[in-house]
């Protein structure tokens, strides 16, 4: 028996409407992107479909990328809007190698909004930039009326130096290499559950959210050339991104789940609510594909950082034609890691 | 993870694996495990790997979204259309599940309409107390285990002297549906026996599935819906039919009893009453199979209270979801799988939920085929 192709249909576009699956990170998503905007604004660099663009500039090669954070709650354990959309958008350039230089902040303010949570999250942009070494340089503000908006949205764009002769993309990755992940996933995504109004529980999971471009450089010189590609697993969690890494790199990619660093805690909620952790959302971790030779110098550098000390090698990439994520469960048996349909967690980022 | 990990030991597996592969003489075996929350676990770890190929999991229809027919989706879609002044709350699995002419709530909702996802029916109550100038209907699905749930949200709405709260009830029975699969059974897969439902069974007991046991012959395990249990299930099920018996046996005993959860049950009992038929996806009308609140809970009605007309839809004719609940044929069998229906376009019901058995076969399990294959 032969797997047949799932038929691509095309976007209503006439009488469709975007529903919350667009958001979500899954397939939905990708087709949204793929039919309406890569459609009317396709370029080679666009086409890349990575999380930031490089190209060459007199005297060296940038990446730029550019992010919007809608999560609710605006606070959540670990972190708050601002932060994250500090983090983010350095991550974004992190993972392509680059040094991130400067950030753009654009602030989207819902009319009625208390000064006192806008000065509240400024400050922590400002608290996460200074930390980071990552200066926000410019910005713009709008006010919408009353339930245009819900609060305050911020969009942040970044810019930042890649090092000569370095190539990281998400079309790298080869049949022999390493999969490894900087940390336990799913951090993120519970605390911000966690702190919903029709939800809320009791934990002490803290998000994840921090800044990875100090991992990162550390990194590219323990894997002496032989890194691949990084990718931040934030919306659609781990499976998204693996999913996305082995479509993009026309290959298989086989994990193991008794690998995958998880905490306790994060395990229980998603038990409790339904939820795999694999499909959740992280905003400081990342995962990395690395030539086999080199994945334990990486691995042992990862770990003695301090945002890495959870990494683990958690899989290999493997040929494979239809470019299916598969795991050998804890139980012993074998399943495939999708995207997931639909949404699981709105607006956690 | 406590209470978790446990019921997961690969270890344990792996020698539960090694008796039933030493056990199961006989050249084949076809069991239904009937609910979804066991179709879920069965292809979320994997287990079809730790059993013989003699040995054949069928899956059941006892996923409530499978289950539900278009109909009364288009009439919870019609009903808050033409209702400007009606939130309807409904789990989350719900939304996506395909309507008539390309219609869902999630697709409803992003026409404007007001479909809100809840956790708990206590969320809807939270909405109606909130919100007083809405009418919240809570689109009830499910088994029994969701039933007092539902039940427990019309006694809070009662409590509190709500009146602009009611339900659109499809609550529906297990047993009916087991006997409708039996029934119709003696021209199909001819069952060997069935992995009785978890949760289910915790509120109504093991005792509804003995007249089945009895009548058709055939062995009925409770088994609860971690990996293990399921394992468990499966040799108790091999021995049963090596030895020739058909008894209904309980894996599950931490959870569950002869009896059941009677209190449940007896509020259950005080809220709804038998619908004479009720139509369900894929199986048809089956009798007596499905609930309605009582008289005396009418105001809580939203059938009653809106006048709610039944609409009767079909679903698009490639679609095998009704062959492939009652085990005639495995989701890879069916024209449309993978091709015009996957769980991000769902044509039938099946793909929708991950407890359908299209959607787990896809998501966890189609990379089997290749290797059958190859």
């Amino acid at each position: 028996m032969t797997l047949h192709k799932a038929v691509h249909r095309k976007l209503d576009i006439v009488n469709g409407r975007v529903d919350m699956s667009h958001g979500a990170g899954g397939r939905a998503m990708g087709q949204l992107i793929a039919d309406i905007f890569h459609a009317a604004l396709d370029n080679p660099l666009l086409r890349q479909a990575n999380d930031q663009a490089a190209f060459d500039v007199p005297g060296g090669r940038m990446a730029m990328t550019t992010d919007g954070y809608v999560v609710w709650p605006l606070f959540f354990p670990g972190g708050d809007i601002g932060s994250l959309s500090v983090h983010g958008t350095i991550n974004d350039l992190a993972m392509a190698g680059a040094k991130p230089l400067y950030l753009s902040a654009s602030f989207i303010i819902e009319e009625g909004f208390p000064l006192a949570d806008l000065e509240r999250i400024a400050r922590s942009m400002g608290e996460a930039s200074r930390r980071a070494g990552v200066p926000v340089v410019t910005g713009d503000t709008k006010v919408v009326e009353r339930g245009k908006a819900d609060g305050v949205f911020i969009s942040t764009a970044g810019v930042g130096l890649i090092p000569p002769g370095l190539n990281l993309s998400g079309d790298l990755a080869r049949p022999g290499d390493v999969v490894l992940v900087s940390g336990t996933i799913g951090d993120h995504g519970v605390a911000v559950m966690s702190k919903r109004d029709n939800l809320e529980f009791e934990t002490e999971i803290l998000s994840d959210s921090a800044a990875l471009h100090e991992l990162t450089a550390a990194m590219v010189v323990a894997a002496d050339g032989g890194l691949k590609l990084m990718r931040d697993p934030t919306r659609g969690g781990l499976a998204a991104t693996l999913n996305e890494i082995a479509h993009q790199s026309k290959v298989g990619v086989r994990i193991k789940e008794a690998a995958i660093p998880i905490r306790p805690q994060v395990a229980a909620a998603c038990e409790l609510l339904g939820l795999d952790p694999l499909n959740v959302a992280n905003e400081g971790k990342l995962v990395a594909v690395v030539e086999q030779g080199k994945a334990q110098a990486v691995l042992d550098t990862m770990k003695a950082h301090p945002l890495g000390g959870d990494a683990a090698i958690i899989g290999e990439i493997i040929a494979d034609d239809h470019h299916f994520v598969q795991m050998v469960t804890v139980f012993g048996g074998g399943r495939m890691v999708d995207w997931l349909a639909g949404e699981q967690l709105p607006r956690i980022c | 993870m406590k209470h978790v990990d446990e019921y997961r030991d690969g270890d344990l597996a792996k020698a539960i694996a090694a008796t039933i592969a030493a056990e199961a003489v006989r050249p084949s075996y076809r069991f239904m495990e009937f609910c979804g929350g066991h179709t879920h676990a069965i292809a979320r770890y994997g287990i079809e790997d730790l059993l013989p190929p003699s040995i054949r999991m069928i899956h059941g229809p006892g996923c409530p979204v499978c289950v539900l027919p278009i109909g009364r989706i288009d009439e919870a879609i019609a009903l808050v259309k033409t209702h400007p002044e009606v939130t309807l709350c409904t789990y989350a699995d719900l939304m996506r599940v395909p309507a008539s002419k390309g219609q869902s709530l999630l697709r409803a909702k992003a026409d404007g309409a007001d479909i809100r996802m809840v956790y708990s029916t206590l969320d809807a109550i939270e909405i109606a107390k909130a919100e007083p100038n809405r009418h919240v209907v809570f689109m009830a699905i499910g088994f029994e285990t969701t039933t007092p749930p539902t039940a427990m949200a019309v006694r809070m709405a009662e409590k509190l002297g709500l009146t602009n709260f009611s339900i659109l009830c499809n609550h529906v029975l297990t047993p009916s549906a087991i006997g409708a699969i039996l029934d119709t059974d003696a021209d199909g897969v001819k069952l060997d026996g069935f992995v009785g439902p978890a949760h289910v069974s915790v509120v109504i007991g093991t005792d509804p599935y003995k007249p089945y046991a009895q009548k058709y012959q055939k062995p009925v395990v409770v088994t609860g819906f971690e990996p293990l249990d399921v394992l468990q299930a499966v040799l108790m099920l091999v021995r049963q039919v090596n030895q020739g018996r058909h008894q209904v046996e309980n894996q599950y005993m931490r959870a569950v009893t002869s009896a059941g959860n009677v209190k449940a049950q007896k509020e259950v009992g005080a809220l709804f009453e038998l619908r004479e038929s009720f139509e369900w996806r894929g199986l048809g009308s089956i009798p007596y199979s499905a609930l309605k609140l009582r008289k005396e809970f009418e105001r809580f009605d939203a059938e009653r209270r809106f006048g709610v007309t039944p609409v009767s839809a079909s679903d698009n004719p490639a679609c095998e979801c009704g062959i492939i609940l009652r085990g005639l044929k495995r989701p890879a069998d069916c024209r449309l799988f993978g091709t015009a229906c996957t769980p991000d376009t769902p044509m039938g019901s099946c793909m929708v939920s991950s407890e359908g058995a299209c959607a787990a076969h896809w998501t966890y399990g189609r990379f089997r085929q290749l290797e059958q294959a190859s």
